[in-house]
This record gives C-alpha cells, sequence and structure tokens, in this order.
C-alpha cells in the first residue's frame, strides 16, 4: 500500500468509524428509551391497579 | 416527512454512499497529480452536508420565531447536531488530506480552514448556550437567535474566500462552474447525495429519539 494509499484508507476508516461510534451509542439510547417505557408501563399499571 | 420518503433516503444512502466510494477507487485511478485525490469524495461532500444542516437548523429556528411552533426547537438543534458531527468530520477527513498533500495537518493562514473552524466552534458552543438556560421559549428563543446568526458565517465564509483568494486550499466551485472533470463531478454528485441522504436518515433517527426521550419525560411527570 502507498502512502497515499494509506492516508486515503485512513480517511474512510474515520467516517465508517463515526458510523459505527453512532451506532453503538444509538443502539444504547434504544435500551435505555426501552427500559424506562418498561417502568412507566409498570408505574401505570400500578397507579390504576391502586 | 413520510415514511416512504424516509425509506428511500435509507435506501439512497446505502446505495449511493459505497457506489461513490467504489467509483473513486476505481474509475477515476489519479486525478490533479494528487494520489491521495480520492479523499474529495469523501471530504467535500461531508463539508457541504454540514452547511446543510445548519442551513436546516436555521430555518427550523427562524420557523419557531415566525411561527411560535415548539416543535421546531427540537427539529433546529436536532440539524446542529448533526451539522456539528458533519463538521467535526469535515476537519478530520481534511487534515489527512492536508497532511498528505501540504504537509501538514493543519494551516493558519488558509482563510478557508479557519472560517470553517470558526464556524464550527460557534455551533459547538450553540450545545453550552442550549443548556445554560433552563427548558421553556426562553431557552427556545434563545437558541433560535444564535442558530441564525450562525448560518450568516457560511456566506462570509464563502464570499471571503473568493474574494480574498487562497494560499494551498482550492477553490473548486467559482463561477465559472466547477473546475473539475465530469468524471470527477459525477463521482462527487454520487457521493454528495449519498451523503444527504445519510445526513436525512441520521436527522430522522435523532429526531425520534429525541421526541421520544421528551414524551416519556412527560409521561413520568404525569405519573409522579
Amino acid at each position: 500500500m502507498t502512502t497515499a494509499e494509506k492516508y486515503v484508507t485512513g480517511a474512510y476508516l474515520v467516517l465508517l468509524g463515526a458510523l459505527l461510534a453512532y451506532l453503538i451509542i444509538i443502539a444504547l439510547k434504544v435500551g435505555r428509551l426501552e427500559q424506562e417505557l418498561a417502568d412507566l408501563t409498570r408505574a401505570a399499571r400500578e397507579k390504576q391497579g391502586g | 416527512m413520510s415514511t416512504s420518503l424516509r425509506n428511500n433516503a435509507v435506501l439512497a444512502g446505502v446505495l449511493l454512499l459505497p457506489l461513490g466510494v467504489l467509483l473513486g477507487a476505481f474509475w477515476i485511478p489519479e486525478a490533479k497529480g494528487d494520489p491521495a485525490f480520492r479523499i474529495f469524495y469523501l471530504h467535500v461532500p461531508i463539508a457541504l452536508t454540514a452547511y446543510g444542516c445548519f442551513g436546516v437548523g436555521a430555518w427550523k429556528a427562524l420557523r419557531l420565531l415566525w411561527k411560535g411552533e415548539r416543535r421546531y426547537d427540537l427539529e433546529s438543534y436536532t440539524a446542529i447536531h448533526m451539522g456539528v458531527i458533519f463538521g467535526l468530520l469535515t476537519l478530520v477527513t481534511g487534515s489527512i488530506w492536508a497532511k498528505y498533500a501540504w504537509g501538514t495537518w493543519w494551516s493558519w493562514g488558509e482563510r478557508q480552514l479557519v472560517l470553517f473552524l470558526i464556524l464550527f466552534l460557534f455551533y459547538s458552543s450553540y450545545f453550552m448556550l442550549r443548556y445554560s438556560t433552563d427548558p421553556g421559549p426562553r431557552r427556545e428563543r434563545n437558541s433560535a437567535v444564535y442558530a441564525l446568526f450562525g448560518v450568516t458565517l457560511i456566506p462570509v465564509s464563502f464570499l471571503a474566500i473568493r474574494i480574498a483568494g487562497t494560499i494551498l486550499h482550492p477553490t473548486v466551485f467559482t463561477h465559472e462552474g466547477p473546475q473539475m472533470t465530469w468524471e470527477i463531478f459525477t463521482i462527487f454528485l454520487i457521493s454528495f447525495a449519498g451523503m444527504l441522504a445519510l445526513a436525512a436518515t441520521l436527522y430522522r433517527v435523532e429526531l425520534a429519539g429525541k421526541r421520544i426521550d421528551a414524551s416519556l419525560r412527560e409521561l413520568r411527570e404525569l405519573l409522579a
């Protein structure tokens, strides 16, 4: 691999890395929202049950 | 944005970005005597997408101030959030290219670079301003005014470069049109369309997450 190709690959890997990082952040966020929704659903059921 | 349009944006991003990368890698062996020129197909679309995101953020901010509808606050915030991410990617990919082409990661003498950095730092500060005040109409108005003020830096950036000239950083889009061959311009357009589709997809995902977050917070308060 030439020096230029290393720089080109590096630039493309930056974008790929950013996309993967974003995917992980979103996955964690979805997990947190799912947990919060489950907690609220339980709280709503308890409130309804008296 | 309708569901079909949203799905089309995802599909366009999935197809066009790799197509741009592959065409850039195999169709054009070398351009302008710069073997690292292929970074152009990534760096310039990312930079223009960042400008676009800031523009959308300002447009939504204007709608908020004009119409007074609170949903525009979240939309403006999300677009600026995306703009800052794409702005950071512009700086990083640009620095990688600069290191190869100019032998340095950064040049303070380049107006285009410094103006873009100012724009990036200005919008990065948006988050500090936003979270320094309590949620409510005041924060929404302040954020909207800030977002609108920042977008004026984009034409200033473009004009300053063209008036003052450039030392190292090339200016490929002039009043005489794009200064590149049709092959390069074609791949650039494909990559740019892919990048816009990617940004639109990320914007929708981020906005949906923020809206769900806000709804859950409201629900929590109602149940408390």
